[in-house]
């Protein structure tokens, strides 16, 4: 019997000679990842451990990004001591201006390669699946767990195979793509699974729409979800790591726990309505929804790809008076790119805020809090109930195009209404 | 390990960290003034119930979102002793697990459960009771029993250092 990628990757890792959904497992880490948050419980936790070093100064990164600029005295006196903490381990700190938001940069920085293992102290550390790495989610204590040893518990997953097929409309992105999918398992339908993404329809996006893809893999419950590596994967990590890796992908014969089709000649751009990513329709089911604030940024779609679409409709256009907007680069990378081709001049010029890179608003931290009543599209992966301020806001996940027009529009449009069928 | 307590009920499915505990209060690090926010995006008044030991009853999808440990965490210096529910989410399991809170599916046994039920429950075996209807669930494995009886991950990683793990 085969295995499936999941399943080289968490053998890869462990002393295990076989392994099969259910088992129980220790499984080695190539890179430990805390953010703002889960780093100083972490740092607590190493005490209670006993622990005075981590196990690998190398393996460890930290990266400002929740809390960061310091919303309040409380937030400050947390990073201040979280830098010390990694001065003192002698680990990676992407301080404020020079990283962003953690799961961007751990790809941008080159930490991230295919068939490695990564845990960090955030739930969308399934990002790195992007590159073909098991990234997963999990909390402070486990965290320190793994800075302590080196390892973590995991029962292996099952995994379920998306087929994405079919050739996408126009305003149609990775975004959606995964909305689709949420829409079509559920969002408890991959616990205690692996995603992988295949067919055409996978491997024609590139690495910014596969972040948004695997990114929103946890959405569905999913432990990781993971693109195979390919060329496109070969091709964003030249010159960009020098660790070692190779591609890896499920045998023929693997037994796996379910495939699901998704054809995209039919899909539409869709929009996630409040408060759950698994409430999806097609964006003409959600025209006309008055719209108070667009948010385009965050670990999912803060990329250039997604800039460049916002500023296709932005360019020339005012935000909606009664509207307004926010746009968060993802990294210091991507906002001096965007600096660099005119992009954040078209937003400033058409009304909308620009902001450093940081997680703020997106879970209700900071800079850019909704109120009481107030409705947002937002190119983030959650919607809960009052996740992005007062519990009786209403937040709508959609695409770039489709917050951009939004902010145009002053309601959810479909985009080709604003710009034309031509634009995309 | 056997644990007895009074029922909590949430009797909804997929509710998720944030309601349980709102970003805006993460940057609190003391587990007892988390506890003063535990689900203040859900029902607040929920911490009203919270008197002596409570198990805590739900639905389906339990915990599923965020990461944030300061849920787990609030829940056990609020006096919630143990969580079952119909299914949890996998990183909100786990980080129950990691914090010495017992958590176990039995969807049987939470259907019969209605507030300020009497329950007993077994960790090692899966042996709920309910108002004296006996349940039976599948037992968590060997290791989370483990840490469980550790009282989570860190006072086992300080007792078992330099030693074997799993």
């Amino acid at each position: 019997m085969g295995r499936t990628l999941a399943e080289k990757i968490l053998l890869a890792h462990s002393d295990a000679e076989e392994i099969a959904p259910g088992d129980f497992v220790m499984v080695n880490v190539d890179v430990v990842m805390a953010n703002d948050l889960g780093g100083p419980h972490a740092a607590r936790e190493l005490v209670t451990m006993g622990v005075d070093r981590v196990f690998d100064p190398s393996k460890i990164v930290v990266v400002a990004d929740h809390l960061m600029p310091a919303k309040d005295i409380q937030a400050a006196e947390l990073l201040k001591a979280l830098k010390a903490w990694c001065d003192r381990q002698g680990v990676t700190y992407y301080d404020q201006g020079r990283g962003g938001i953690e799961h961007t940069v751990l790809i941008e920085e080159g930490w991230v390669v295919p068939g490695s293992m990564i845990v960090g102290a955030d739930s969308h550390s399934c990002t790195y699946g992007a590159l073909g790495a098991f990234g997963t989610g999990m909390g402070a204590t486990d965290i320190a767990g793994a800075m302590a040893l080196g390892r973590f518990w995991q029962i292996v997953p099952g995994t379920i195979v998306v087929e994405f097929t079919g050739a996408r409309n126009a305003f149609v992105t990775g975004k959606d793509m995964i909305l689709a999918l949420i829409a079509e398992i559920g969002v408890a339908g991959a616990t205690n699974m692996a995603l992988e993404f295949g067919g055409d329809g996978a491997r024609a996006l590139g690495i910014d729409e596969r972040m948004a893809v695997s990114n929103m893999a946890v959405e569905a419950g999913a432990d990781t979800g993971i693109f195979p590596a390919d060329e496109v994967t070969a091709a964003y990590l030249e010159g960009r790591t020098d660790r070692p890796w190779a591609a890896v992908s499920t045998d023929d014969d693997a037994d796996v726990a379910g495939r699901v089709p998704i054809d995209l000649s039919g899909l539409p751009p869709l929009v996630a309505l409040p408060h759950s990513p698994g409430n999806v329709v097609p964006v003409s089911d959600a025209v006309g929804r008055k719209i108070d604030q667009v948010y385009i940024g965050n670990c999912a779609n803060g990329t250039m790809t997604d800039l460049r679409q916002a500023a296709a409709v932005l360019a020339g256009r005012r935000v909606h008076r009664d509207c307004r907007a926010i746009i968060v680069p993802a990294s210091q990378r991507i906002y001096r790119q965007a600096l660099a081709e005119g992009l954040l001049d078209i937003f400033v010029e058409a009304g909308c805020v620009v902001m450093t890179p940081t997680c703020g608003a997106c879970l209700g931290g900071h800079s850019g809090i909704i109120a009481a009543g107030e409705s947002a599209v937002t190119t983030t992966n959650r919607n809960f109930k009052g996740r992005m301020g007062s519990s009786e806001s209403f937040v709508h996940l959609a695409n770039a195009w489709v917050a951009a027009a939004a902010a145009v529009a002053g309601e959810i449009v479909h985009p080709a209404d604003v710009v034309g069928r031509a634009a995309a | 390990m056997r644990i007895e307590g009074r029922a909590v009920v949430i009797d909804q499915d997929d509710v998720d960290t944030d309601v349980m505990y709102p970003g805006r209060f993460l940057g609190i690090l003391d587990d007892g003034e988390m506890a003063t926010h535990l689900f203040e995006g859900l029902d607040p008044t929920l911490r009203d119930q919270l008197v002596g030991d409570t198990i805590l009853v739900a639905g389906s999808n339990f915990g599923t979102g965020s990461s944030r440990e300061n849920v787990p965490a609030a829940m056990r210096a609020a006096g919630i002793r143990c969580v079952i529910a119909k299914s949890f989410a996998r990183i909100f399991h786990r980080n129950c697990i990691n914090l010495g809170v017992p958590a176990i599916s039995c969807p049987e046994a939470v259907a019969a459960a209605r507030p300020g039920s009497r329950i007993q429950v077994e960790i090692e075996t899966g042996a709920i009771d309910v108002d004296g209807r006996m349940f039976r669930t599948t037992a968590l494995p060997p290791f989370m029993v483990e840490l469980l009886n550790a009282g989570g991950l860190s006072p086992w990683i300080r007792s078992t250092r330099n030693g074997r793990l799993g």
